[in-house]
């Protein structure tokens, strides 16, 4: 959907989404990850498990939302990338967690 | 700690910045907070990061002359805490006028202060249409954001719909970083600019601005990028992402076009979320086509203490955002006791006149930009409230028994995770429209907190005590 | 003319059941319902559909209670059919989880004493250790602290807003009228009946129902009635929706059909304040955590308060009126388990003009009495 031609000077670090190792800056948006890394979407909703990708990227449309590190229902549009952060896609209604 | 004379700003954008070092320029205790990692706001997003680079160039002078804005809040000796968020404000204990409750990645914190100043800025205005939920529809200004935080352009030449100043900046910052543009989708309603002509005289005051805007024009025609005027209609479809865009110009035949991105627009509003939460008035402005708090000369709002700077006291750009930050430091000042009403009156003056100066094109261009209606009375199948996905349909037919609050009620429409951001105007359009009255006259959800998602584990780390009626 | 043979005054829970009840009879009904931001506990209400606890010292309310419960499922059903609608409504029981040994004996004892009441049925609430309550409810993660529960199977839960939607649909389709921004400022009695004056118009009809909930002290004083009513503020907190975990609704805790999480509730006496405080958003997150500590990641989507509409004993206040006969005024917080014998043998009453025997314990005379006794 997006690609990244002028990458920052960040250093690259590593993080998994969904199983698969992506590369990223370190500190850059997790939306923004997620929005160049097919399927590009965040989640199925949890009313029709319709699947929704980033849309306003500035924290007022709650369409980011997606499990990091283990905590669901994370706006990836507030969350900087850190090395070695795990995201999962979420699938619609979230579990009471482990 | 000494707090009595704390001021906390919230959002770091144009007014807040300008707000937050004239503060300081006074010795007044000032803490900064913004949910993003780093100042700008959404206008001079990671500004700092974007110097000399190839991006930052693309991103033109506008966004370049936040330097000093940034450096001036660097330099002002003003407390910062990035990625925090604001999630309540309440009446203080006898330790302050206002408790912040504030949300970070390690925990939730609380800042007592006299004052609170508002500098959230705006959002773009939500404009459903058929098919805005799938993936492959995005705002222009999360693209925009994309392109000043991550160095990102579409991957494929790229449909933009919509109406305003920002996609056609946008549009010449994709062109100028060699993106490519399939086509703009001009939503602006022909009649637009012949009822807009009359404010052109006073709009001339900021010709500079207005000269900005024909350049972007003139770009994206010498680049050749297909532009369809006066487009009433649009729809988004695809199975699970986006496929193809149908468009509709005013009397005109359906076209549909393959996408695979669609970026849409449809201007800004104040956000009024905070506002709305703490009970402030607010005016239905009909010339902006949105709620705004009714502010004084300052801009308190009508909770003492409270004050509002920058768009979210009213759509204005950068500079009507920074000269009303400063207006508000100072009014600030002298309800703290540290200007006398001379002082501020005085010290306020220029500012004053340049604010005027600064919102000149306003008429022109809320004219120019008046929303088309179909925004506000989608095709009935549209997913209104995208968090409980509502449709119009739904909504219309609950309507006719009572308020906005209580087609929430009836519908779940405001009731999911965005609490009213994205369908609250909708539904109070689509309300108004069904008792033949006007958005200002029928009312807004009522907002409630927390106004941002925080989890139970973290509330339950809170020990507050109960604030005393 | 009059508009209707019975006017009710308040489209909440308990006007709107009471209409509906009527309506069902044939009889002609008009609500007249306040402004979208009203106090309106009918739309900060939490759901339960309840029995279990209620009632101490009063019996006949316990016996109201049960009635209503027991009714509830066919009231339910044919309120479904004729509003053609959706309520998501279940009666699989319901739980109050003990925390602690002595929350356990302390829960005990209450029910036990409930249990000695005249009007007590016999096993409907039992005692649940916490081997009980996990075999109940294998799947769910209960906190160290919780040591069991009490059980009652005539407990359930229902959706409160698509109740009070049905209702109003119901009411409509059998013939009656729901009017909201319909403010009543003024009830004069005459030979014709009651007029009633609003800001948009005027009403007659035969009798007269005042059911505003907080706001009827006013109004009732215009009809002759000096009936004690008091708001008490109930805060609750709701979470963003979760997959399915929780089957059964406990008091304070119970995963709706969307499977968003609700949480309450506190008890303030703060006069008509409508606000939330984050110190009980602390103490309800907090309470919720000692019986379901994996809840803890679980994100608050929205924190409200209704204006419970308390009487003295807490027990609902049904009064008609001797000054101005076929004036009738409807009180009480539990609406919504209430509601189908509000629909039935409260209608009933209503229509023949009279309370009937089982339901004069509830007149407001039982206060006056108290009053007089303590002077």
């Amino acid at each position: 959907m997006f690609v990244r031609p002028f990458k920052s000077d960040a250093r690259t670090v590593s993080i998994v989404i969904d199983g698969e190792t992506v590369e990223a800056s370190d500190g850059e948006m997790l939306a923004a990850v997620l929005l160049r890394t097919p399927p590009f979407y965040a989640r199925k909703t949890p009313v029709s498990e319709s699947p929704r990708a980033p849309y306003c990227l500035m924290g007022v449309c709650f369409d980011c939302l997606a499990t990091v590190d283990g905590l669901a229902s994370v706006q990836t549009c507030l969350t900087p990338v850190r090395d070695g952060m795990t995201v999962e896609r979420q699938s619609g209604r979230r579990e009471l967690s482990k | 700690m000494s707090s009595r004379d704390d001021v906390v700003v919230v959002g770091a954008g144009p007014a807040g910045m300008a707000a937050a070092a004239r503060l300081r320029s006074m010795a007044i205790r000032v803490t900064l907070v913004d949910e993003q990692p780093a100042p700008g706001g959404q206008i001079w997003r990671n500004l700092e990061a974007n110097r000399n680079t190839a991006v930052g160039k693309a991103l033109g002078s506008d966004y370049a002359a936040g330097a000093a804005a940034v450096a001036a809040l660097r330099g002002s000796g003003c407390s910062l805490r990035f990625g925090t968020q604001v999630w309540q404000l309440e009446d203080g204990q006898s330790d302050a006028d206002w408790r912040v409750f504030l949300k970070t990645a390690e925990g939730l914190d609380m800042l007592p202060a006299s004052i609170v100043l508002l500098a959230g800025g705006a959002q773009e205005r939500p404009n459903p249409f058929p098919g805005w939920t799938l993936p492959g529809v995005v705002s222009v200004g999360a693209a925009q954001i994309l392109m000043k935080s991550a160095g990102q352009i579409p991957a494929e030449p790229v449909w933009v719909a919509g109406a305003g100043p920002l996609p056609l900046l946008y549009m010449t910052q994709l062109l100028a970083l060699g993106g490519k543009i399939a086509g703009y989708l001009d939503t602006t309603p022909r009649g637009n600019l012949v009822a807009a002509l009359p404010h052109l005289p006073r709009a001339l005051a900021a010709w500079r601005d207005l000269r900005k805007g024909i350049g972007w024009l003139k770009v994206l025609r010498r680049s050749a990028v297909p532009i369809v005027k006066d487009v009433a209609e649009i729809a988004a479809s695809g199975s699970d992402c986006l496929e193809t865009v149908t468009y509709r110009p005013r009397g005109g035949a359906a076209v549909t076009v393959p996408a695979r991105l669609l970026l849409v627009h449809e201007g800004v509003v104040p956000a009024i979320h905070v506002t709305m939460a703490m009970g402030c008035r607010h005016d239905w402005r009909d010339d902006q086509q949105c709620f705004a708090p009714s502010l004084d000369g300052w801009g308190e709002t009508s909770r003492a203490g409270l004050y509002v700077a920058g768009d979210g006291a009213g759509i204005g750009g950068a500079e009507a955002a920074r000269l009303r930050g400063e207006i508000a430091a100072l009014g600030i000042a002298r309800k703290l006791g540290k200007l006398s009403e001379a002082e501020a009156g005085q010290r306020a003056a220029p500012f004053r006149r340049a604010l005027k100066k600064a919102l000149a094109p306003r008429p022109f261009l809320d004219a120019l930009y008046r929303p088309r209606p179909e925004i506000f009375a989608p095709a009935g199948h549209t997913v209104v409230c995208r968090c409980e996905e509502v449709t119009a349909d739904q909504i219309c037919r609950a309507a006719g028994k009572g308020g906005p609050n209580q087609l929430k009620a009836f519908t779940r429409a405001g009731m999911g995770p965005c609490q009213g951001r994205q369908c609250g105007y909708t539904v109070s359009h689509l309300l108004a429209r069904s008792l033949n009255s006007s958005p200002g006259e029928v009312g807004f959800f009522h907002i409630r907190p927390p106004l941002k998602p925080v989890t139970l584990g973290e509330l339950a780390t809170l020990e507050v005590e109960e604030a005393t009626p | 003319m009059q508009n209707a043979e019975v006017v009710i005054v308040g489209a909440g829970i308990v006007g709107s059941a009471l209409a509906y009840g009527l309506a069902r009879t044939g009889c002609r009904v008009l609500v007249l319902d306040g402004e979208d931001l009203d106090f309106r506990a009918a739309r900060a209400n939490f759901g339960l559909v309840w029995v279990q606890g209620k009632g101490p010292g009063m019996p006949a309310y316990q016996h109201l209670t049960r009635d209503s419960s027991d009714l509830w499922p066919a009231f339910h059903a044919e309120l479904c059919e004729t509003a053609a609608t959706a309520v998501d409504y279940e009666r699989k029981g319901g739980l109050y989880f003990c925390i602690g040994e002595d929350g356990f004996e302390a829960r005990r004892q209450a029910l036990h004493r409930l249990h000695n009441q005249p009007a007590a049925a016999a096993d409907d609430c039992e005692m649940l250790d916490r081997r009980q309550l996990e075999g109940l409810m294998p799947a769910v993660p209960f906190g160290p602290e919780v040591t069991g529960a009490s059980y009652c199977w005539r407990d359930g839960h229902v959706n409160p807003l698509q109740l009070l939607q049905a209702l109003h649909r119901a009411t409509e389709k059998l013939g009656g009228a729901v009017l909201s921004g319909q403010t009543v400022t003024r009830i004069e009695a005459g030979t014709l009946g009651f007029q009633v004056t609003t800001a948009k118009g005027v009403f007659g009809a035969d009798r007269l129902v005042i059911a505003a909930g907080v706001a009827s002290g006013d109004l009732a004083r215009q009809v002759g009635l000096d009936v004690p009513v008091r708001p008490q503020r109930g805060q609750i907190l709701v979470t963003e929706r979760m997959a399915p975990w929780l089957p059964l609704p406990a008091s304070g805790l119970r995963q709706t059909s969307e499977g968003t999480i609700m949480i309450g509730a506190t008890q303030e006496e703060v006069g008509f304040d409508t606000g939330t405080t984050v110190e009980k958003a602390g103490f309800l997150a907090r309470k919720a955590l000692r019986v379901i500590p994996r809840l803890a990641e679980a994100r608050l989507v929205r924190q409200w308060s209704g204006l419970r509409v308390m009487t003295p004993d807490s027990y609902p206040l049904y009064a008609q009126s001797e000054s101005h006969p076929g004036a009738f005024v409807l009180l009480c917080h539990s609406g919504v388990t209430l509601a189908a014998a509000h629909a039935g043998v409260v209608a009933a009453a209503v229509a023949s003009g009279q309370l009937s025997e089982s339901l004069t314990s509830f007149h407001h005379r039982r206060f006056l009495k108290d009053v007089r006794q303590a002077v």
